[in-house]
């Protein structure tokens, strides 16, 4: 985990200084010069913090899923553990991307919330979390716990693919890929990014990606720390 | 016992004990009631337009059915008939038998807010296009009662039932509930058949998706 940890820490160090030092021009000339995008300018900076953490957030929703669905399948509740953990940081990373999101939307489109598709998808997913954790505190048994929630969190990924796929063709947005975009309505916008911000942005991704790793590893060595002293001492 | 037999038996098993105490009935019917009131005390002479009423619409049915579609699973839990089922009934049947259960009382939800809505908003709540408006009542109520059937099976399970239902249910139902808000107000402005389509295709994946997950993943909420 030193690897995640050193790791993290560098790349997000570096995208954080290069995405706010780097001077932006109108004609690129080298390596050291952000295009500018008109309607964006400035705050197109954003985009190297608030996409990496918007989909950390749905990272971390996968991966507390896919270790529900072990738990499910295993009845070891090491796997609860994890999965617990991971929604936990889940709920963080969605909540720093619906801060960041929200500023930005402030400045660039008017207003802190407008019910765009993406918007309305991270909100569902705020709620999906404030729902599972609501049903653990419920909940008493540490089976019964570890189950439900497991289903519970596989059953909210039912609706996953809708808000992904199906909403943004067919609710008009403001976020790109959204029906009525010239570039094409789909999931998988067309990056066209100038090279040396697609460098810092994809690093972005991989650094906050590490950071999760980092923090899921710190989290479930805690939990399991706090799981065995609560069994010690009954 | 064959699945169909059996769950037959199970919904005429639900049909008798409801009908016995009329308890989800008259709760539903009084719900229903009640919102509505409340609505038109909010509105007063207002003249709300087709996507206001169908917002509503869409709230009342909502609201009513978390009020008592938890009952299904909770019955069984509070009169202690849980482990019987889990001993006569496979778990796919006793799924099977609760989500036919919970869409026919969506269904007679849907039923009894159309005809108050069309009483009392007589001038606004006109549907227009039947057809839109059939096909959203009946696929919204299929995908209603899956999503609410399997959330019930696990809040049964749970201490503070009552406030847990609507939280859980919440964040599963929003695509559905964007969905038929959208059809029905098509059906009361009066476009034509074909403009509902996308909807309907949302609406039967959702149906699908859920019924197909829940049918997969009720065994671990059912059995202890």
């Amino acid at each position: 985990m030193k690897f995640a940890k050193y790791g993290s820490i560098t790349l997000i160090t570096f995208v954080l200084f290069a995405g706010i030092s780097i001077p932006l021009s109108p004609t690129p000339q080298n390596w050291l010069q952000f295009p500018v995008i008109p309607g964006l300018e400035e705050k197109a900076r954003n985009i190297l913090y608030h996409v990496p953490v918007a989909w950390t957030a749905v990272v971390a929703f996968l991966v507390s899923m896919y270790y529900g669905f072990r738990y499910l399948k295993t009845r070891d509740i090491d796997y609860d553990i994890k999965s617990v953990s991971a929604a936990g940081l889940g709920f963080l990373f969605c909540f720093l991307a619906t801060i960041t999101g929200a500023l930005w939307a402030k400045f660039n489109w008017g207003s802190f919330w407008n019910w765009d598709p993406r918007e309305t998808s991270i909100f569902v997913l705020l709620l999906i979390y404030g729902a599972y954790f609501a049903l653990r505190s419920a909940l008493e048994t540490e089976e019964k716990r570890a189950a439900l929630s497991a289903v519970y969190s596989m059953i909210a990924g039912i609706t996953v693919p809708f808000f992904i796929f199906v909403m943004p063709r067919i609710m008009s947005g403001l976020h790109p890929g959204a029906k009525g975009d010239s570039e094409g309505a789909g999931p998988v916008v067309q990056m066209k990014m100038s090279p040396n911000m697609l460098v810092i942005f994809l690093l972005g991704l991989l650094g906050f990606t590490l950071l999760f790793i980092w923090l899921l590893n710190v989290r479930v060595r805690l939990a399991r720390i706090e799981y065995e002293r609560s069994t010690h001492h009954e | 016992m064959g699945r169909l037999s059996g769950t037959y038996a199970l919904i005429r098993k639900d049909v008798h004990s409801e009908l016995r105490t009329r308890y989800a009935l008259n709760a539903l019917l009084m719900f229903v009631v009640t919102a509505v009131a409340t609505i038109l005390f909010a509105l007063r002479s207002d003249q709300p337009t087709s996507s206001v009423l169908s917002g509503l619409y869409w709230v009342v049915v909502f609201f009513t059915a978390m009020s008592g579609l938890s009952r299904t699973f909770v019955s069984e839990e509070e009169r202690g008939t849980t482990m019987t089922l889990q001993l006569v009934a496979s778990p796919s049947t006793v799924y099977f038998a609760k989500l036919l259960f919970n869409t026919v009382l969506t269904f007679s939800m849907t039923i009894a807010v159309t005809i108050l809505y069309m009483t009392v908003f007589s001038n606004a709540f006109v549907i227009k296009t039947f057809s839109i408006f059939a096909g959203t009542v009946v696929l919204g109520s299929l995908g209603f009662a899956s999503a609410s059937t399997i959330i019930a099976a696990i809040v049964a399970k749970a201490n503070t039932r009552g406030t847990l239902y609507p939280v859980l249910s919440f964040p599963i139902l929003i695509v559905l509930l964007m969905t038929v808000m959208n059809a029905t107000t098509k059906s009361l402005d009066g476009e034509e058949f074909y403009s509902a389509l996308p909807d309907f295709q949302i609406l039967i994946g959702y149906f699908l998706a859920m019924t197909g997950g829940s049918y997969l993943l009720f065994e671990y909420v059912w059995k202890d």
